[in-house]
Protein backbone atom coordinates (compact mmCIF):
# COMPACT_ATOMS: atom_id res chain seq x y z
CA UNK A 1 0.00 0.00 0.00
CA UNK A 2 2.95 2.57 0.25
CA UNK A 3 2.31 1.90 -3.69
CA UNK A 4 -0.53 4.53 -3.33
CA UNK A 5 0.50 7.57 -5.15
CA UNK A 6 -1.11 10.52 -7.41
CA UNK A 7 -1.97 8.20 -10.24
CA UNK A 8 -3.69 5.21 -8.14
CA UNK A 9 -6.98 4.43 -9.20
CA UNK A 10 -9.96 5.13 -6.45
CA UNK A 11 -10.48 1.22 -5.86
CA UNK A 12 -7.27 0.42 -4.94
CA UNK A 13 -6.89 3.30 -2.25
CA UNK A 14 -7.37 2.72 1.34
CA UNK A 15 -10.31 4.08 3.31
CA UNK A 16 -10.50 7.16 5.02
CA UNK A 17 -6.71 7.41 3.67
CA UNK A 18 -5.59 4.99 6.04
CA UNK A 19 -1.95 3.88 6.37
CA UNK A 20 -1.99 0.08 7.00
CA UNK A 21 1.78 0.27 7.49
CA UNK A 22 4.53 1.51 9.94
CA UNK A 23 7.40 3.60 9.48
CA UNK A 24 6.48 5.17 5.99
CA UNK A 25 6.83 8.96 6.78
CA UNK A 26 10.21 8.01 4.14
CA UNK A 27 7.72 7.79 1.48
CA UNK A 28 6.71 11.29 1.65
CA UNK A 29 9.07 13.75 0.46
CA UNK A 30 8.54 16.91 2.18
CA UNK A 31 11.75 18.69 0.96
CA UNK A 32 10.03 20.95 -2.10
CA UNK A 33 8.43 22.84 1.32
CA UNK A 34 11.88 24.53 1.47
CA UNK A 35 12.68 28.22 0.95
CA UNK A 36 15.55 28.22 2.13
CA UNK A 37 18.38 25.68 2.21
CA UNK A 38 20.97 24.77 4.96
CA UNK A 39 24.65 24.23 3.27
CA UNK A 40 26.95 22.00 5.17
CA UNK A 41 30.33 23.36 5.33
CA UNK A 42 32.56 19.97 6.04
CA UNK A 43 35.84 21.63 7.20
CA UNK A 44 34.02 24.07 9.69
CA UNK A 45 32.58 20.75 11.41
CA UNK A 46 33.50 19.37 14.19
CA UNK A 47 31.17 16.36 14.79
CA UNK A 48 29.79 17.91 18.00
CA UNK A 49 26.76 15.89 17.07
CA UNK A 50 24.55 18.94 18.30
CA UNK A 51 22.62 19.32 14.92
CA UNK A 52 21.00 15.53 13.91
CA UNK A 53 19.01 15.58 17.09
CA UNK A 54 17.38 18.65 16.57
CA UNK A 55 16.05 18.57 13.10
CA UNK A 56 12.52 17.68 13.01
CA UNK A 57 12.68 15.20 9.79
CA UNK A 58 15.32 12.85 8.66
CA UNK A 59 17.41 15.25 6.79
CA UNK A 60 20.48 14.80 8.38
CA UNK A 61 22.01 11.09 8.14
CA UNK A 62 24.15 9.83 10.42
CA UNK A 63 26.88 6.94 9.49
CA UNK A 64 27.64 3.58 11.80
CA UNK A 65 30.75 5.74 13.34
CA UNK A 66 28.30 8.52 14.69
CA UNK A 67 29.07 11.32 12.35
CA UNK A 68 27.03 13.15 10.20
CA UNK A 69 27.08 13.60 6.85
CA UNK A 70 25.53 15.71 3.73
CA UNK A 71 22.10 16.91 4.04
CA UNK A 72 19.46 14.68 2.36
CA UNK A 73 17.60 17.22 1.08
CA UNK A 74 14.35 15.11 0.27
CA UNK A 75 13.02 15.88 3.83
CA UNK A 76 14.64 19.41 4.99
CA UNK A 77 12.23 21.60 5.17
CA UNK A 78 14.28 24.51 5.51
CA UNK A 79 13.55 25.01 9.14
CA UNK A 80 17.15 26.41 9.91
CA UNK A 81 17.20 24.77 13.41
CA UNK A 82 20.10 23.05 12.95
CA UNK A 83 22.18 26.41 11.38
CA UNK A 84 21.02 27.97 14.90
CA UNK A 85 22.36 24.86 17.33
CA UNK A 86 25.99 24.89 15.22
CA UNK A 87 28.38 26.57 17.73
CA UNK A 88 31.31 26.37 14.57
CA UNK A 89 29.00 27.79 11.78
CA UNK A 90 29.84 24.38 9.72
CA UNK A 91 25.62 24.91 8.31
CA UNK A 92 25.03 28.16 6.47
CA UNK A 93 21.55 28.90 5.38
CA UNK A 94 21.14 30.59 1.50
CA UNK B 1 -40.50 -14.56 21.94
CA UNK B 2 -41.30 -10.86 21.92
CA UNK B 3 -42.44 -9.21 25.16
CA UNK B 4 -44.83 -6.63 25.36
CA UNK B 5 -44.19 -3.23 27.30
CA UNK B 6 -45.34 -0.01 27.45
CA UNK B 7 -42.20 2.60 27.04
CA UNK B 8 -41.26 5.88 25.84
CA UNK B 9 -38.83 6.31 23.12
CA UNK B 10 -36.24 7.44 24.84
CA UNK B 11 -36.51 4.60 26.94
CA UNK B 12 -36.63 2.50 24.30
CA UNK B 13 -33.48 3.50 22.83
CA UNK B 14 -32.08 2.94 25.96
CA UNK B 15 -32.99 -0.38 26.21
CA UNK B 16 -32.16 -0.80 22.82
CA UNK B 17 -28.34 0.38 23.99
CA UNK B 18 -28.71 -1.74 26.86
CA UNK B 19 -28.95 -5.00 24.84
CA UNK B 20 -26.42 -3.89 22.35
CA UNK B 21 -24.39 -3.57 25.31
CA UNK B 22 -21.98 -1.76 23.11
CA UNK B 23 -18.01 -0.98 24.18
CA UNK B 24 -18.39 2.52 24.70
CA UNK B 25 -20.83 5.04 25.15
CA UNK B 26 -19.87 8.83 25.04
CA UNK B 27 -22.81 10.95 25.92
CA UNK B 28 -23.52 14.85 26.84
CA UNK B 29 -26.98 15.63 28.35
CA UNK B 30 -29.30 17.91 26.39
CA UNK B 31 -33.24 17.93 26.11
CA UNK B 32 -34.90 15.91 24.93
CA UNK B 33 -32.20 13.09 24.91
CA UNK B 34 -31.13 13.78 27.88
CA UNK B 35 -32.65 10.63 29.51
CA UNK B 36 -31.16 8.08 26.72
CA UNK B 37 -27.72 8.31 28.25
CA UNK B 38 -29.27 8.68 31.77
CA UNK B 39 -31.01 5.36 31.80
CA UNK B 40 -28.36 3.94 30.40
CA UNK B 41 -26.07 5.20 33.03
CA UNK B 42 -28.06 3.34 35.25
CA UNK B 43 -27.30 0.23 33.33
CA UNK B 44 -23.46 0.56 33.56
CA UNK B 45 -23.77 1.85 37.53
CA UNK B 46 -25.96 -1.64 38.00
CA UNK B 47 -23.67 -3.80 36.06
CA UNK B 48 -26.25 -4.48 33.51
CA UNK B 49 -23.84 -3.96 31.05
CA UNK B 50 -20.27 -3.85 30.55
CA UNK B 51 -20.20 -0.87 28.81
CA UNK B 52 -17.14 2.19 29.51
CA UNK B 53 -19.59 5.07 29.57
CA UNK B 54 -17.60 8.16 29.12
CA UNK B 55 -18.95 11.41 30.99
CA UNK B 56 -17.51 13.58 28.88
CA UNK B 57 -17.74 17.72 28.86
CA UNK B 58 -19.10 18.27 25.58
CA UNK B 59 -20.72 16.93 22.64
CA UNK B 60 -17.64 17.81 20.75
CA UNK B 61 -16.37 15.62 22.85
CA UNK B 62 -18.81 12.81 23.06
CA UNK B 63 -18.36 12.43 19.22
CA UNK B 64 -14.95 12.80 19.77
CA UNK B 65 -14.55 10.08 22.12
CA UNK B 66 -16.72 7.56 19.75
CA UNK B 67 -14.34 8.44 17.10
CA UNK B 68 -11.65 7.28 19.45
CA UNK B 69 -13.61 4.41 20.36
CA UNK B 70 -14.19 2.79 17.04
CA UNK B 71 -10.87 3.73 15.50
CA UNK B 72 -9.54 1.63 18.30
CA UNK B 73 -11.71 -1.41 17.76
CA UNK B 74 -14.28 -1.18 19.50
CA UNK B 75 -18.15 -0.42 19.26
CA UNK B 76 -19.36 3.30 20.11
CA UNK B 77 -22.81 4.76 20.76
CA UNK B 78 -24.11 8.18 21.34
CA UNK B 79 -27.25 10.37 21.85
CA UNK B 80 -27.97 13.96 21.29
CA UNK B 81 -30.32 16.46 19.93
CA UNK B 82 -29.88 20.20 18.60
CA UNK B 83 -27.49 22.29 19.79
CA UNK B 84 -25.52 19.11 20.95
CA UNK B 85 -25.40 17.92 17.32
CA UNK B 86 -24.67 21.65 16.30
CA UNK B 87 -21.61 21.28 18.76
CA UNK B 88 -20.50 18.02 17.63
CA UNK B 89 -20.51 19.80 13.62
CA UNK B 90 -16.56 19.22 13.07
CA UNK B 91 -16.56 15.91 14.30
CA UNK B 92 -19.87 14.06 12.43
CA UNK B 93 -17.56 14.47 9.40
CA UNK B 94 -14.53 13.21 10.82
CA UNK B 95 -16.65 10.37 11.69
CA UNK B 96 -17.53 9.30 8.43
CA UNK B 97 -14.68 10.21 6.58
CA UNK B 98 -13.12 8.06 8.75
CA UNK B 99 -15.37 5.73 7.98
CA UNK B 100 -16.25 4.48 11.58
CA UNK B 101 -19.54 3.05 12.14
CA UNK B 102 -20.84 4.58 15.14
CA UNK B 103 -24.04 5.09 15.76
CA UNK B 104 -26.35 7.95 17.14
CA UNK B 105 -29.63 8.40 18.89
CA UNK B 106 -30.87 11.63 17.62
CA UNK B 107 -33.95 12.72 19.35
CA UNK B 108 -35.29 15.42 17.16
CA UNK B 109 -35.71 19.45 18.30
CA UNK B 110 -35.11 22.57 16.96
CA UNK B 111 -32.16 24.20 16.73
CA UNK B 112 -31.85 27.44 18.06
CA UNK B 113 -32.53 30.36 17.96
CA UNK B 114 -34.28 31.65 19.54
CA UNK B 115 -34.62 29.51 21.93
CA UNK B 116 -36.18 26.45 21.81
CA UNK B 117 -36.30 23.21 22.54
CA UNK B 118 -39.39 21.54 21.41
CA UNK B 119 -39.46 19.01 18.08
CA UNK B 120 -38.56 19.90 14.71
CA UNK B 121 -36.26 18.38 12.33
CA UNK B 122 -33.80 20.74 11.86
CA UNK B 123 -31.08 19.62 13.61
CA UNK B 124 -31.29 16.24 11.48
CA UNK B 125 -31.25 18.62 8.17
CA UNK B 126 -28.48 20.27 9.17
CA UNK B 127 -26.26 17.48 8.77
CA UNK B 128 -28.18 15.86 5.67
CA UNK B 129 -24.89 15.67 3.47
CA UNK B 130 -22.58 14.92 6.28
CA UNK B 131 -22.10 11.22 5.07
CA UNK B 132 -24.31 9.51 7.73
CA UNK B 133 -26.92 7.36 7.21
CA UNK B 134 -30.20 8.79 8.54
CA UNK B 135 -33.03 6.66 9.19
CA UNK B 136 -36.32 8.40 10.70
CA UNK B 137 -38.94 6.40 13.64
CA UNK B 138 -42.42 7.00 13.71
CA UNK B 139 -42.79 5.77 17.16
CA UNK B 140 -40.88 4.00 20.31
CA UNK B 141 -41.14 0.71 18.51
CA UNK B 142 -39.54 1.91 15.56
CA UNK B 143 -36.86 3.59 17.37
CA UNK B 144 -36.17 0.37 19.24
CA UNK B 145 -35.94 -1.55 16.17
CA UNK B 146 -33.83 0.79 14.41
CA UNK B 147 -31.22 0.83 16.89
CA UNK B 148 -31.34 -2.75 16.65
CA UNK B 149 -30.74 -3.18 13.10
CA UNK B 150 -28.14 -0.02 12.77
CA UNK B 151 -24.93 -1.91 13.50
CA UNK B 152 -25.62 -4.66 10.84
CA UNK B 153 -25.67 -2.07 8.51
CA UNK B 154 -23.48 0.36 9.57
CA UNK B 155 -20.41 -2.01 10.15
CA UNK B 156 -20.92 -3.98 6.80
CA UNK B 157 -17.94 -4.07 4.80
CA UNK B 158 -19.60 -2.46 1.92
CA UNK B 159 -20.56 0.42 3.98
CA UNK B 160 -18.46 1.12 6.94
CA UNK B 161 -20.45 4.46 7.39
CA UNK B 162 -22.03 6.06 10.78
CA UNK B 163 -25.51 5.61 11.36
CA UNK B 164 -28.20 8.35 13.63
CA UNK B 165 -31.77 6.90 14.21
CA UNK B 166 -34.26 9.94 14.52
CA UNK B 167 -37.38 10.45 16.45
CA UNK B 168 -39.61 13.10 17.79
CA UNK B 169 -38.07 14.97 20.81
CA UNK B 170 -41.32 14.82 23.18
CA UNK B 171 -44.09 13.67 20.70
CA UNK B 172 -42.42 9.92 20.79
CA UNK B 173 -39.11 10.35 23.30
CA UNK B 174 -41.70 11.10 26.29
CA UNK B 175 -44.72 9.60 25.15
CA UNK B 176 -45.15 5.64 27.03
CA UNK B 177 -46.64 3.87 24.31
CA UNK B 178 -47.12 -0.30 23.70
CA UNK B 179 -43.64 -1.53 22.78
CA UNK B 180 -42.56 -5.47 21.69
CA UNK B 181 -39.11 -6.10 22.81
CA UNK B 182 -37.22 -9.14 22.04
CA UNK B 183 -34.92 -11.46 24.19
CA UNK B 184 -31.22 -9.99 24.91
CA UNK B 185 -30.18 -12.92 24.15
CA UNK B 186 -32.06 -13.05 20.77
CA UNK B 187 -30.61 -9.13 20.06
CA UNK B 188 -26.79 -10.17 21.18
CA UNK B 189 -26.93 -13.33 18.06
CA UNK B 190 -28.92 -10.32 15.58
CA UNK B 191 -26.43 -7.85 15.98
CA UNK B 192 -23.45 -9.75 16.32
CA UNK B 193 -19.95 -8.89 17.35
CA UNK B 194 -17.78 -6.22 16.03
CA UNK B 195 -14.76 -7.66 13.89
CA UNK B 196 -12.64 -4.67 12.08
CA UNK B 197 -10.42 -5.70 9.46
CA UNK B 198 -8.25 -2.51 10.85
CA UNK B 199 -8.12 -1.14 14.20
CA UNK B 200 -5.39 0.66 16.13
CA UNK B 201 -5.01 -1.50 18.87
CA UNK B 202 -3.66 -4.58 16.95
CA UNK B 203 -0.84 -4.95 17.66
CA UNK B 204 0.07 -7.18 14.90
CA UNK B 205 -0.45 -4.40 12.62
CA UNK B 206 0.64 -0.91 13.48
CA UNK B 207 -1.94 1.79 11.14
CA UNK B 208 -2.37 5.51 10.84
CA UNK B 209 -5.88 6.60 10.70
CA UNK B 210 -6.55 10.53 9.76
CA UNK B 211 -3.36 11.67 7.39
CA UNK B 212 -3.16 15.10 5.90
CA UNK B 213 -5.39 14.34 2.40
CA UNK B 214 -4.13 16.63 -0.12
CA UNK B 215 -5.20 17.36 -3.09
CA UNK B 216 -4.45 13.80 -5.25
CA UNK B 217 -6.39 11.87 -2.56
CA UNK B 218 -9.27 13.73 -1.08
CA UNK B 219 -11.40 13.77 -4.40
CA UNK B 220 -11.34 9.72 -4.43
CA UNK B 221 -12.03 9.51 -0.74
CA UNK B 222 -15.23 11.44 -0.71
CA UNK B 223 -16.38 9.03 -3.88
CA UNK B 224 -15.63 6.20 -1.93
CA UNK B 225 -17.93 7.69 1.07
CA UNK B 226 -20.62 8.18 -1.56
CA UNK B 227 -20.57 4.71 -3.33
CA UNK B 228 -20.61 3.21 0.23
CA UNK B 229 -23.35 5.51 1.12
CA UNK B 230 -25.07 3.95 -2.39
CA UNK B 231 -24.14 0.53 -1.49
CA UNK B 232 -26.10 0.66 1.55
CA UNK B 233 -29.40 0.97 0.34
CA UNK B 234 -29.49 -2.76 -0.51
CA UNK B 235 -27.88 -3.56 2.66
CA UNK B 236 -30.11 -1.79 4.80
CA UNK B 237 -32.98 -4.05 2.76
CA UNK B 238 -30.63 -7.38 3.74
CA UNK B 239 -30.77 -6.16 6.89
CA UNK B 240 -34.74 -5.88 7.19
CA UNK B 241 -35.20 -9.04 5.85
CA UNK B 242 -33.39 -10.55 8.15
CA UNK B 243 -35.25 -8.58 10.86
CA UNK B 244 -38.57 -9.60 9.82
CA UNK B 245 -37.74 -13.05 9.85
CA UNK B 246 -36.73 -12.92 13.29
CA UNK B 247 -39.56 -10.35 14.84
CA UNK B 248 -42.11 -10.51 11.78
CA UNK B 249 -41.93 -6.66 11.65
CA UNK B 250 -41.43 -5.44 8.39
CA UNK B 251 -39.09 -2.30 7.03
CA UNK B 252 -38.09 -1.40 3.87
CA UNK B 253 -36.72 2.36 2.75
CA UNK B 254 -40.22 3.78 3.00
CA UNK B 255 -43.66 2.66 4.38
CA UNK B 256 -46.25 3.32 1.63
CA UNK B 257 -49.57 3.38 3.12
CA UNK B 258 -53.01 2.82 1.37
CA UNK B 259 -50.36 4.16 -1.75
CA UNK B 260 -51.14 1.49 -4.52
CA UNK B 261 -54.48 3.34 -5.76
CA UNK B 262 -54.14 6.39 -3.99
CA UNK B 263 -54.67 9.53 -6.19
CA UNK B 264 -53.47 12.21 -3.28
CA UNK B 265 -50.27 11.75 -1.39
CA UNK B 266 -48.51 12.96 1.73
CA UNK B 267 -44.77 12.41 1.87
CA UNK B 268 -43.57 12.69 5.89
CA UNK B 269 -41.31 11.24 8.20
CA UNK B 270 -41.41 10.66 12.23
CA UNK B 271 -44.31 10.88 14.35
CA UNK B 272 -46.48 13.35 11.90
CA UNK B 273 -46.75 9.22 9.92
CA UNK B 274 -49.28 8.07 12.66
CA UNK B 275 -51.47 11.14 12.87
CA UNK B 276 -51.76 11.23 8.95
CA UNK B 277 -52.81 7.37 8.78
CA UNK B 278 -55.11 8.26 10.92
CA UNK B 279 -56.43 11.37 8.52
CA UNK B 280 -55.98 8.88 5.30
CA UNK B 281 -58.45 6.25 7.37
CA UNK B 282 -61.15 9.33 7.79
CA UNK B 283 -60.78 9.76 3.95
CA UNK B 284 -61.02 6.69 2.62
CA UNK B 285 -64.05 6.59 4.65
CA UNK B 286 -65.82 9.12 2.65
CA UNK B 287 -64.34 7.77 -0.64
CA UNK B 288 -61.43 9.66 -0.96
CA UNK B 289 -58.43 8.02 -2.10
CA UNK B 290 -56.25 9.56 0.28
CA UNK B 291 -52.23 7.83 1.17
CA UNK B 292 -49.46 8.56 2.45
CA UNK B 293 -45.25 7.52 1.85
CA UNK B 294 -43.58 7.61 5.38
CA UNK B 295 -39.71 7.77 4.61
CA UNK B 296 -37.88 5.42 6.73
CA UNK B 297 -34.61 5.82 5.02
CA UNK B 298 -33.60 9.69 4.37
CA UNK B 299 -29.58 9.30 3.81
CA UNK B 300 -29.24 6.89 1.10
CA UNK B 301 -32.17 9.05 -0.83
CA UNK B 302 -33.80 6.57 -2.18
CA UNK B 303 -35.43 9.11 -5.11
CA UNK B 304 -35.43 5.85 -7.81
CA UNK B 305 -37.80 4.65 -5.64
CA UNK B 306 -40.23 6.78 -4.32
CA UNK B 307 -40.58 8.30 -7.90
CA UNK B 308 -41.71 5.09 -8.58
CA UNK B 309 -44.40 4.90 -5.73
CA UNK B 310 -45.93 8.40 -6.64
CA UNK B 311 -45.60 8.34 -10.37
CA UNK B 312 -49.41 7.16 -10.51
CA UNK B 313 -50.73 10.40 -7.87
CA UNK B 314 -52.67 13.20 -9.25
CA UNK B 315 -50.76 15.40 -6.18
CA UNK B 316 -48.42 15.32 -3.67
CA UNK B 317 -47.75 17.08 -0.64
CA UNK B 318 -44.59 16.96 1.10
CA UNK B 319 -44.52 17.72 4.69
CA UNK B 320 -40.86 19.56 5.91
CA UNK B 321 -40.82 20.18 9.62
CA UNK B 322 -37.36 22.04 9.06
CA UNK B 323 -37.53 25.17 6.74
CA UNK B 324 -34.30 25.23 4.78
CA UNK B 325 -34.99 29.26 4.25
CA UNK B 326 -33.68 28.86 1.05
CA UNK B 327 -36.58 30.10 -1.03
CA UNK B 328 -36.71 27.04 -2.67
CA UNK B 329 -38.24 24.89 -0.03
CA UNK B 330 -37.98 22.38 2.36
CA UNK B 331 -34.99 19.31 2.01
CA UNK B 332 -37.29 16.49 1.75
CA UNK B 333 -39.37 18.99 -0.87
CA UNK B 334 -36.59 19.94 -3.11
CA UNK B 335 -34.75 16.32 -2.70
CA UNK B 336 -38.17 14.66 -4.21
CA UNK B 337 -38.90 16.85 -6.75
CA UNK B 338 -35.73 16.97 -8.13
CA UNK B 339 -35.89 12.92 -8.39
CA UNK B 340 -38.86 13.66 -10.03
CA UNK B 341 -37.00 15.49 -12.95
CA UNK B 342 -34.48 12.94 -12.76
CA UNK B 343 -36.61 9.88 -13.29
CA UNK B 344 -38.95 11.74 -15.08
CA UNK B 345 -42.07 11.58 -13.07
CA UNK B 346 -44.62 14.46 -13.67
CA UNK B 347 -46.75 14.53 -10.72
CA UNK B 348 -48.06 18.09 -9.40
CA UNK B 349 -46.10 18.47 -5.84
CA UNK B 350 -46.43 20.93 -3.21
CA UNK B 351 -44.33 21.70 -0.17
CA UNK B 352 -45.53 22.19 3.39
CA UNK B 353 -43.28 24.21 6.51
CA UNK B 354 -45.02 22.53 9.19
CA UNK B 355 -44.54 21.73 12.79
CA UNK B 356 -41.53 24.17 13.69
CA UNK B 357 -40.34 24.74 16.75
CA UNK B 358 -42.84 21.98 18.33
CA UNK B 359 -46.17 23.53 17.02
CA UNK B 360 -48.45 21.48 17.45
CA UNK B 361 -49.92 19.52 14.32
CA UNK B 362 -53.28 17.90 14.64
CA UNK B 363 -55.62 15.66 11.70
CA UNK B 364 -57.17 18.59 10.80
CA UNK B 365 -54.45 20.68 9.75
CA UNK B 366 -53.39 17.60 8.08
CA UNK B 367 -56.48 17.12 6.73
CA UNK B 368 -56.75 20.64 4.99
CA UNK B 369 -53.45 19.46 3.54
CA UNK B 370 -55.37 16.92 1.34
CA UNK B 371 -58.12 19.04 0.29
CA UNK B 372 -55.72 21.51 -0.77
CA UNK B 373 -54.44 18.47 -2.96
CA UNK B 374 -58.09 17.50 -3.81
CA UNK B 375 -58.29 21.09 -5.51
CA UNK B 376 -53.90 20.93 -7.19
CA UNK B 377 -55.00 17.41 -8.41
CA UNK B 378 -58.36 18.59 -10.15
CA UNK B 379 -57.11 22.29 -11.44
CA UNK B 380 -53.24 21.25 -12.22
CA UNK B 381 -52.96 24.87 -10.64
CA UNK B 382 -50.10 24.52 -8.09
CA UNK B 383 -49.99 27.95 -6.36
CA UNK B 384 -47.57 29.05 -4.25
CA UNK B 385 -45.57 25.35 -4.07
CA UNK B 386 -43.66 26.49 -0.60
CA UNK B 387 -45.94 26.68 1.87
CA UNK B 388 -46.82 26.87 5.38
CA UNK B 389 -49.31 24.81 7.42
CA UNK B 390 -50.61 26.18 11.14
CA UNK B 391 -48.66 29.19 10.75
CA UNK B 392 -50.02 32.65 11.63
CA UNK B 393 -49.79 35.05 9.01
Amino acid sequence: MSEINANTPMKDMTIGGNIYEAGNARNFKTGDWRSVKPVYIEEKCKQCGLCFPVCPDNAIPVNKELKREDFNYDYCKGCGVCAKVCPFAAIEMQ
Amino acid sequence: MSIRERLSGNEASATAMKQINPDVVAAFPITPSTEIPQYFSTFVANGTVDTEFVAVESEHSAMSACIGAEAAGSRAMTATSANGLSLMWEMIYIASSLRLPIVMSLVNRAVSGPLNIHNDHSDAMGVRDSGWIMMFSENNQEAYDNLLMAHRIAEHKDVMLPLMVCQDGFITSHSIENIMLEEDSEVKKFVGTYKPEHYLLNRKEPIAIGPLDVQPYLFEHKAQQADAMRASKQVILDVAKDFEAWTGRKYGLFEEYKLDDAELAIVCVNSTAGTTKFVVDKLREQGIKAGLLKLRVYRPFPGEEISKALAHVKAVAVLDKSDSLNSAGGAIFTDITSSFQVHRVNVPTINYIYGIGGRDTKADDIESVYKDLEYVAKTGDLGIPYRYLGLRR
